[in-house]
């Protein structure tokens, strides 16, 4: 789950890191009206992107109608695909120094890991290569948290303007928001130093971990809307993984490694995979709910139905697939290929109920669906 | 480590219907369960063991743990287990919260246990034992023989199995260890694991795209004697979405097939591009290697 600036800003101020007064705006008119109050402002398109700055999505305002007229600029502007519904009117800051610094969850050594530079503001992958030195990486012990002299440690021997006490404190405070959201990044790019000495967040990058969504429920209704088509959204909603690939062979296997083993191999054997769409694991009893799903994609030609049972039966996926395939009649050529727990049933349930033979290989499946598209186009 | 008969298995989760059916299976086959936990359920028997309101009032009986645990309660689950003393604890859940995770791996590390997993699909030793939710016990797929499997996923690992059956390989171990991005055992320590197992002659490794385990092993698998076969599923998938497995996502130019195709090449070990071509690869670079 990804959140907007708008969203992750106020979980930051909620820790006790400064962030700029902010109002959200969603015509010119409440642009000019939010600045009017703020005064001296920049319009922030907000988008879950992190290229808005390149795009024109930010721009500096001196007084109210100047908002107004960015905010026409940039609200309805497609920004990486997204289209910009709202901007912010956010407090001008003097700036003195720029910094970089996040916490993530680091695979490497599946612990948090603290990132910190005092060469903020930039694209920070771009960074990392041109001054790969410039980024300090510290592994935080997630028993211990990290501590004031972990972060007084990290920021160590860096010119941060005499605010090394404040920086240090916004650390600490960021990994506990960090744990407190489940995020899998929490990034402050940049974190500045004002002329005035203060320690503000400019902007703010959280992606929550989608597994602790039952238990961070208040914030995973406002997480940003996904790209996706009408029929992943139908799928998400059903608890079902499916991706749309383009192709015209549609794909209903479990599991997740065999599934892309079975589009992998439709693409080697020379046809194109329609779709990602795995029943396995608890969603195996989902097969009818799947395959209505998979057949509204009008480009399908085939479908290739591979199970390879373990903690899936495949007599349970196979019952749902032929009632679904009976339901729905579709006007297309099926091929099954099914082996492991439940496949004697499973397979003569096919044979029984739909008088189709499984192939005993895969690889024999595959070719025939990639086949009958072939056939059908011509 | 490599799975054995005389590992001592405490199930957690034995009374639940996932728990029962799988442990009963595993009992047939032969694996060693010596008790349960279930703390609503202390006192009782359950499949012919005690069933234990926790695993440290069982400390001392079992050495491998095997959790049939919903993904919210896995965390306190592992640390119960580490803390009673488990030396392996097998971790099935797919979807644990990642901090939890994070929390488990310290456990572990506290106490000197391996977690394997989570998200595996478990441990089977064709012939001898097994513990998690693999078809051991279908002799189509899993026969006793000398090729060693390690695999990302359950459903991918049972297809590689079956193909080598298909053509007279039986499998010294599968190993799988986890479709998440943060697995405690990774696939390069499976792979060692193969490497000194006496009856492993050759090793199959199903990878997928996502994370730098594949990149890792070919490190390990330019040191071998052994042969060593991939096939690394994705190739078709495009880049910034999760396939499926948590770990199974090219972010940002990272974790994608060519990369870990050619760091596995590089490192002589051969990549199929189909999982049908695994046995007649591991069939020529056995005869090779004898």
């Amino acid at each position: 789950m990804n959140f907007e600036e708008y969203v992750a800003k106020p979980l930051l101020a909620g820790v006790g890191i400064t962030v700029p007064r902010s109002r959200l705006a969603e015509d010119p008119a409440e642009a000019a009206k939010a600045a009017a109050e703020i005064g001296a402002c920049v319009v922030k398109a907000q988008v879950p992107t992190g290229k808005r700055g390149k795009a024109g999505g930010i721009k500096l305002a001196a007084n109210p109608d100047e908002a107004r007229g960015h905010a026409e600029a940039i609200l309805g502007m497609e920004i990486d695909g997204h289209r910009v519904m709202k901007v912010t009117i956010e407090e001008q800051v003097p700036i003195a120094l720029e910094l970089y610094a996040s916490i993530v969850s680091d695979p490497q050594s599946r612990s948090p890991m603290l990132l910190f530079s005092a060469m903020g503001g930039m694209d920070v992958e771009e960074a990392a290569e041109t001054n790969p030195d410039a980024m300090r990486r510290r592994v935080i012990d997630i028993t211990e948290g990290l501590s004031e002299e972990d972060a007084a440690a990290a920021c160590a021997g860096l010119d941060l303007g005499g605010q090394e006490a404040d920086v240090a404190s916004t650390l600490v405070r960021l990994y506990a928001a960090y744990r407190m959201f489940d995020a899998e990044l929490l990034e402050i790019n940049p974190l500045v130093i004002t002329r005035d000495g203060r320690v503000v967040a400019l902007d703010c990058k959280l992606t929550v971990d989608d597994s602790s969504a039952p238990r961070q429920g208040e914030i995973a209704g406002r997480a940003s809307a996904e790209k996706m088509s009408a029929l992943e959204a139908e799928a998400r909603a059903a608890d079902l993984k499916y991706i749309e690939l383009g192709g015209d062979v549609g794909i209903l296997a479990n599991g997740a490694g065999l599934t892309m083993t079975t589009m992998d191999a439709v693409n080697h054997y020379g046809g194109k995979a329609a779709n990602f769409l795995e029943v396995g694991g608890e969603a195996y009893t989902k097969a009818h709910t799947a395959l209505a799903i998979l057949l509204k994609n009008p480009e399908i030609k085939s479908l290739l139905v591979n199970f390879c049972g373990a903690f899936a039966r495949t007599d349970v996926m196979a019952l749902g697939v032929v009632e679904a395939w009976k339901d729905l009649k579709p006007d297309i050529p099926v091929f099954f290929t099914i082996h492991g727990t439940g496949e004697e049933e499973a397979i003569a349930l096919v044979k029984r109920e739909l008088g189709i033979e499984p192939f005993d290989r895969m690889d024999d499946a595959v070719r025939a669906a990639v086949a009958a598209t072939g056939a059908r186009a011509a | 480590m490599i799975l054995r008969k005389h590992h001592k298995i405490l199930v957690q989760g034995i009374t639940g219907k996932q728990g029962t059916f799988w442990t009963g299976e595993m009992q047939t086959y032969g694996a060693n369960v010596v008790c349960g936990v279930n703390p609503r359920k202390a006192g009782t028997t359950h499949l012919g063991v005690p069933v234990h309101a926790s695993a440290r009032d069982a400390a001392g009986q079992f050495d491998v743990a095997l959790m049939f645990v919903p993904p919210m309660m896995a965390r306190d689950a592992t640390i119960d287990v580490c803390e009673a003393g488990a030396r392996l604890v097998i971790c099935l859940a797919e979807h644990i919260p990642a901090h939890d995770v994070m929390m488990m791996h310290a456990a572990a590390k506290a106490n000197g246990a391996r977690i394997v997993g989570p998200n595996t699909s478990g441990l089977v030793t064709p012939g001898e034992t097994f513990a998690g939710i693999m078809p051991a016990f279908n002799p189509k797929v899993f026969q006793p023989g000398q090729v060693g499997v390690i695999s990302r996923s359950g459903s991918l690992g049972t297809l590689v199995s079956l193909m080598l059956t298909q053509e007279g390989m039986g499998q010294s171990a599968f190993y799988g260890v986890g479709g998440d991005p943060m697995i405690g055992t990774t696939t390069r320590e499976a792979l060692e694991f193969l490497d000194a197992d006496e009856r492993t002659e050759a090793i199959v490794l199903c990878g997928e795209i996502g994370g730098n385990a594949e990149e890792e092993a070919a490190d390990y698998a330019r040191t071998m004697k052994k042969p060593v076969v991939a096939f690394i599923a994705g190739r078709s998938s495009p880049p910034g979405k999760k396939m499926g497995h948590a770990g199974a996502i090219v972010s940002g130019g990272k974790g994608d097939y060519a990369s870990k195709r050619r760091a596995l090449e590089k490192a002589g070990v051969r990549v199929a591009d189909v999982p049908s071509q695994i046995p007649v690869i591991i069939g020529e670079e056995m005869r090779a290697a004898a």
